[in-house]
């Protein structure tokens, strides 16, 4: 059984002018342990998906309809109580800036015993000794000295440690990481997500991982799901969806990334933006960018179609097998 | 032009001793030649609490003895962490500070002593930039065809209305935004295309160098190779010279012609895109490259990188990079090393020096 399931998952912000759909019936799963990733450019619904998952979303905003199951059992509608026990305990966060989720006034040690006792029966001094552990597991060195720093006395790349030593203390079975790469240098960044992927596999912890780098999904996911305007257009397997993409907007974005061992005159550009949640068109939402559009992708949106080893909304694969990528050439 | 250079010379002969590239001919020259550019920031606690706590003065060397050519046409991209110095490299080579020590020379003139005489001016129009942030960098209250025209107002080089509104239709055009745009406000565009228009901006005073600073960080990947290929078109139908300060080597990698890698406001290694790519020499070097995340060997572990950039304040002796070396022996930790030449790659690193690595 999958440990998260989310059922056509719509959000809406409504406002004085009517109501923006930022998430348009968003359907994948989490099988326990396994690390899904979450890729899309600025806008395309990510981070939503992620804090509705862990019931921060800001309002307006609201789960309009749809489900979100953990264990099989709902947690979209639970009172904030209740969810407050979840957040922590069964689904732990790490967000992009581990400056602003710290706590600037409080030592780290406070903030991890503070945690722990929250959710765990363990008194002062065993949640005391497990924080020291956690930081240690997170590569922190002279743990026993540094839990009693505050946040300003670590570097990026120890604050981020730390974060992750927040989301693990209470042994949550998910964690959402939201851009938990994004604020730091390539050699931390490789730190880090070294970290995140053998401290969560050593706990048996799934991750849904929220990034817009390509590389770093790449490198840590066992699959991953591609967003595009408030919807998935492609999710499976991580290495199927960057080698042999089967929605025309995968591989478009796979060829806009300048590569290492190719050399190019121009990158690949994919023509336009990303539309305004006011203005999505009728069809797949893609259409108006798209190199491959025809009629019926203007007119009826795309279900996520099985496309070889992987889910694709794309009309493409309605009538006919995989065609490979015309674009990435 | 004549006059500037007179006017340049003798400022130069009176202020400052005649380094001995002055005395290279102009027409081989690179467009610019940085000689041991320095700057140092003063970071010291306030004078009553230094007198009070007897702190010493704290001196952050942000940039610290930085030297490369740039050829006409030809992009150099540095690279590096945070706080390496990139930014500021950028911002001593626009005039945006003063060098602390070293100099620029920009077409065989030195630039520092020419941007503060009035004919500097002229100067200033041949090196233009662009910064990180399109969100930060165009005024909000500006719609975008004065955000273009003002260079060329405040530089007199166009004064008449309808030949500087033609103008400011060609440049939108020449950055694939419509002449139709030029009414709007900053907040009505993409990220993307606000970027456009600082890039319109800059090629506003017709300049031969483009410092561009991180120009696309702040950009998702489908708009960044957007923004990259126009700079690219350009460079080509305008024979632009850049320099590219990015801390992503696959965008280095795309643009560049020649890399630098700095590492705590000193260069490391100096080379060739290809040769620096191929066979990177300094262990620095070869630590970002690995870092970098591979995208089509999926699921491969990749070697942990150790350790941080240390302090700036308080720099370890030696190399700066002894601390997080897996090649360093004691005299890293004393000498530090200077770039030298090794066929044709100028490297920072004793271990190379001595055939270590």
């Amino acid at each position: 059984m999958s440990l998260l399931e989310v059922k056509n998952l719509v959000v809406e912000f409504p406002n004085r002018r009517g109501t923006l759909r930022a998430l348009d019936d968003i359907s994948f799963s989490i099988a326990p342990g396994e690390i899904l990733g979450v890729v899309g450019e600025s806008g395309a619904g990510k981070s939503l998906t992620g804090a509705s998952i862990i019931g921060l979303l800001e309002p307006p905003g609201r789960v309009a309809s749809g489900q979100i199951l953990l264990h099989g059992q709902r947690i979209d509608n639970l009172p904030y109580e209740e969810m407050r026990k979840v957040r922590g305990r069964k689904i732990g966060a790490i967000f992009q800036d581990p400056l602003t989720s710290l706590n600037p006034l409080y030592s780290v040690g406070r903030q991890l015993i503070e945690t722990i006792t929250t959710h765990l029966p363990l008194n002062q001094a065993e949640a005391r000794k497990r924080a020291i552990d956690l930081l240690k597991d997170t590569g922190i060195p002279a743990a026993e000295q540094r839990i009693d720093h505050f946040p300003h006395q670590f570097s990026g790349g120890m604050r981020q440690r730390v974060v992750i030593a927040l989301a693990l203390a209470a042994e949550p079975q998910l964690i959402v990481a939201d851009e938990p790469t994004t604020a730091l240098d390539v050699s931390i960044q490789a730190q880090i997500i070294t970290l995140l992927k053998t401290i969560c596999k050593d706990r048996g912890a799934a991750v849904m991982l929220i990034t817009h780098d390509m590389g770093v999904i790449a490198e840590t996911c066992d699959r991953v799901a591609v967003m595009y305007a408030g919807r998935i257009a492609e999710i499976g397997p991580v290495h199927e969806v960057i080698n042999h993409p089967a929605h025309p907007y995968t591989a478009g974005l796979m060829a806009c990334i300048p590569d290492m061992s190719v050399d190019r005159e121009r990158l690949h550009q994919i023509d336009g933006a990303m539309p305004r949640l006011n203005a999505i068109p009728t069809g797949c939402a893609y259409n108006p960018r798209c190199e491959q559009v025809f009629d019926r992708c203007r007119e009826e949106r795309p279900d996520l179609l099985d496309a070889g080893a992987t889910r694709a909304a794309c009309w493409l694969h309605a009538q006919r097998p995989v065609k490979a990528s015309g674009v990435a050439a | 032009m004549s006059t500037i250079e007179k006017a340049v010379q003798a400022h130069t002969e009176r202020n400052a001793p005649p380094s001995p590239v002055d005395a290279a001919s102009a027409n081989t020259a690179p467009l610019v030649r940085a000689t041991d550019l320095a700057k140092t920031f003063d970071v010291s606690a306030p004078w009553l609490n230094r007198v009070l706590e007897r702190q010493p003065r704290q001196l952050l060397r942000a940039v610290d003895g930085v030297s490369f050519d740039i050829t006409r046409g030809e992009t150099l991209a540095l690279v590096g962490e945070s706080g390496c110095g990139k930014s500021t490299v950028a911002r001593l080579l626009v005039g945006l500070y003063e060098p602390t020590r070293g100099g620029f020379e920009f077409d065989g003139q030195d630039a520092h002593a020419a941007f503060k005489t009035p004919q500097g001016r002229q100067l200033r129009r041949r090196i233009q930039m662009i910064f990180q942030d399109p969100y930060a960098s165009l005024n909000p209250r500006w719609i975008v065809q004065d955000i273009i025209a003002e260079p060329l107002r405040e530089h007199a080089i166009e004064t008449d209305p309808d030949a500087l509104s033609a103008r400011v239709d060609d440049l939108l055009r020449s950055v694939g935004l419509s002449p139709q745009d030029r009414v709007k406000y900053p907040h009505q565009f993409s990220g993307g295309q606000r970027q456009r228009i600082s890039i319109a901006r800059a090629l506003a005073t017709q300049p031969e160098f483009l410092v561009c600073d991180e120009p696309t960080s702040a950009l998702d990947v489908s708009v960044q190779a957007q923004v990259l290929n126009i700079m690219k078109d350009l460079q080509r139908q305008q024979g632009l010279t850049y320099l590219f300060i990015s801390h992503n080597l696959a965008v280095v990698r795309h643009v560049s012609d020649q890399v630098g890698v700095m590492y705590l406001g000193r260069l490391v290694e100096l080379a060739p895109k290809h040769t620096l790519f191929d066979s990177p020499r300094h262990p620095y070097t070869r630590m970002l490259l690995d870092a970098i995340p591979k995208m089509h060997d999926t699921g491969r572990a990749r070697t942990p990188v150790n350790g941080e950039v240390p302090n700036p304040l308080n720099p370890p002796a030696g190399c700066a990079f002894n601390p997080r070396c897996p090649h360093a022996n004691n005299r890293c930790r004393d000498e530090r090393p200077v770039l030298q030449s090794f066929a044709g790659v100028r490297v920072a690193c004793h271990a190379v020096e001595e055939g270590r690595i």
